[in-house]
């Protein structure tokens, strides 16, 4: 057994194991399910309502893509701007801070004033959440890109576009990648923070109800699909990092292939 | 030095690089540092110079400004009659560093200038699977570099990488061939090897050569003159023309003349030291 699959295989088993604990836990001390459900009975109430349950979450997903896409949109444009220069870094660095240190649940009722209770507020709340990551990140890759591996296409007598389109662009790839990780998981968040307090539909929306009416099995449900599709997001865009960025890691397994 | 003259001696009596009274001042104010003053140089075309002297005379500063990469403070650089950066000149240039770009393989590294320079960019789509990928693999195989063209550049060695962006100096046919202390870094047997590859290209391809180096021996080795240069403020002291002839290889580097030459510039550099510096 290789170490690196061995470190999975532990992983797995400390994620296994960790619910068997609470399971049990839950059994020896005979916590009531409107306190804490065990696992078994969480994952029954998945499967049975599943049909109820399952257009919240395909809402919530369609919000955090939409709201994402729009993150990514608006991010790389806004930081390709405040990196293209020096200038720009740090004339609009300040207020990036200040905006990206705003906790966004409270921009919220914000956008349900504007827009209404419904999707567009969570679609809004997402791309608010995952944007500045994106922004800091793409701008630090461009600002940071080597002035040596610019000489290079100067000397050639390369434009700003070819430059930015050979160097600058690819150089940033990781710090690209590395943020979408980061910013998909902070999408849903907001998706879910807007659909607690200003929706009909979507998961979030859906354990609000759940737990004013004391149906904490179903709360937890929903806290389970969160989990499942923050991690298959992470996950996605984990592997696309992967394969676009591989040159950063320099990892063995990388040269070898 | 008397030695017989270099194959084919320069015959058109136009510079093709010439710097009229070029002053270059880093910084403003007071912590302005001049780097180079009132400098004039003239290069023939074909023609393979060295700049040499102590760090800081400015040779660096001289390249950069030839290429466009930092424009005088005063006076004139001309590339081909005409002002830098306007000249439809093809430059290349290597640097101390490889600078591969490390997200490509060393075959698109040698590729990029065919990408940006005309008249390659024009046909880049079209070629470079084709015609552009076979010239490439055939110049990295002169460098001693073949069966490494899909290999990334934190794969190889120091002195594969600075092979391969030699290749990158020269794939684009450049009239023009500046090198920033290329082989200064490598070891002495990878430097010397280089030297031989650099003055084969040379011969054939006859672009006009920029060395800027410490290596007294790299310059009398490689170069048809010599440019010696002092430090703070920057300027050419003396030019020496170098007449062994050509091909040289490294067993002329332990010939008398050879060694008096570099010896002789030894002391001119150590002489000319600012006088604050002797004194430490």
């Amino acid at each position: 057994m290789t170490p690196q699959l061995r470190r999975r295989f532990a992983s797995v088993a400390l994620i296994l194991g960790f619910f068997l604990a609470w399971e049990l836990l839950c059994l020896a001390f005979g916590v009531k399910d409107i306190i804490l459900p065990r696992p078994s009975q969480i994952v029954l109430t998945l499967g049975q309502r599943m049909p109820a349950i399952w257009p919240h979450a395909l809402q919530t997903l369609y919000t955090t893509l939409v709201g994402f896409a729009l993150g990514i949109v608006a991010g790389v444009l806004l930081g390709a701007f405040v990196g293209s220069s020096k200038l720009a870094y740090d004339v609009a660095y300040p207020l990036l801070v200040g905006f990206s240190s705003i906790p966004k649940v409270a921009v919220v009722p914000i956008f349900v004033l504007w827009f209404g209770a419904g999707t567009i507020p969570a679609v809004l709340t997402a791309m608010i959440l995952c944007v500045f990551p994106i922004v800091v990140n793409v701008a630090t890759g461009l600002a940071t890109t080597e002035p040596e591996l610019e000489d290079v296409m100067k000397a050639l007598k390369a434009s700003k576009l070819d430059i930015l389109t050979n160097v600058g662009l690819p150089r940033t790839m990781p710090y690209f990648f590395a943020s979408l990780k980061v910013a998909v998981t902070q999408a849903f968040v907001g998706t879910v923070i807007a659909e607690t307090v200003a929706s009909n539909r979507g998961i979030g929306n859906l354990m609000m109800i759940a737990s004013s009416s004391f149906d904490v099995p179903l709360v937890f449900a929903g806290l389970l699909i969160l989990a499942v599709l923050g991690v298959a997001l992470y996950v996605i865009f984990s592997l696309i990092e992967g394969r676009v960025t591989g040159w950063a890691h320099r990892k063995d397994e990388f040269a070898m292939g | 030095m008397m030695h017989a003259p270099t194959p084919e001696p320069p015959t058109r009596p136009d510079a093709f690089v010439e710097l009229h009274q070029v002053t270059h001042a880093y910084g403003r104010g007071d912590k302005q540092v001049k780097a180079l003053d009132a400098t004039d140089l003239r290069i023939e075309q074909g023609d393979f110079i060295a700049l040499v002297g102590p760090s800081g005379c400015g040779k660096s500063t001289i390249l950069k400004l030839v290429t466009g990469l930092i424009s005088a403070s005063s006076g004139g650089v001309l590339v081909a009659g005409r002002e830098v950066g306007a000249e439809p000149v093809r430059v290349g240039m290597a640097f101390q560093n490889p600078t591969l770009l490390p997200w490509l393989t060393l075959r698109d590294n040698v590729m990029l200038p065919l990408k940006i320079v005309a008249p390659f960019r024009q046909e880049y789509r079209a070629k470079r699977k084709g015609e552009f990928r076979d010239r490439i693999d055939a110049l990295l195989a002169r460098v001693g570099l073949a069966g490494f063209a899909e290999k990334y550049p934190w794969q190889l060695s120091g002195g594969m990488m600075q092979r391969a962006s030699l290749c990158r100096a020269l794939v684009h046919e450049p009239q023009l061939l500046m090198l920033d202390e290329p082989f200064g870094a490598l070891d002495q047997f990878t430097r010397e090897e280089l030297w031989g590859i650099m003055q084969d290209l040379w011969m054939t391809l006859r672009p006009t050569v920029l060395l800027v180096t410490h290596d007294l021996k790299e310059a009398a080795y490689l170069a048809n003159r010599i440019c010696v240069m002092q430090a703070r403020p920057g300027r050419i002291i003396e030019e020496s023309v170098v007449t062994f002839p050509r091909p040289r290889t490294i067993s002329i580097s332990y010939e008398p003349a050879f060694v008096a030459l570099t010896q002789r510039l030894r002391e001119l550099i150590v002489s000319a030291r600012p006088a604050k510096e002797t004194v430490q």
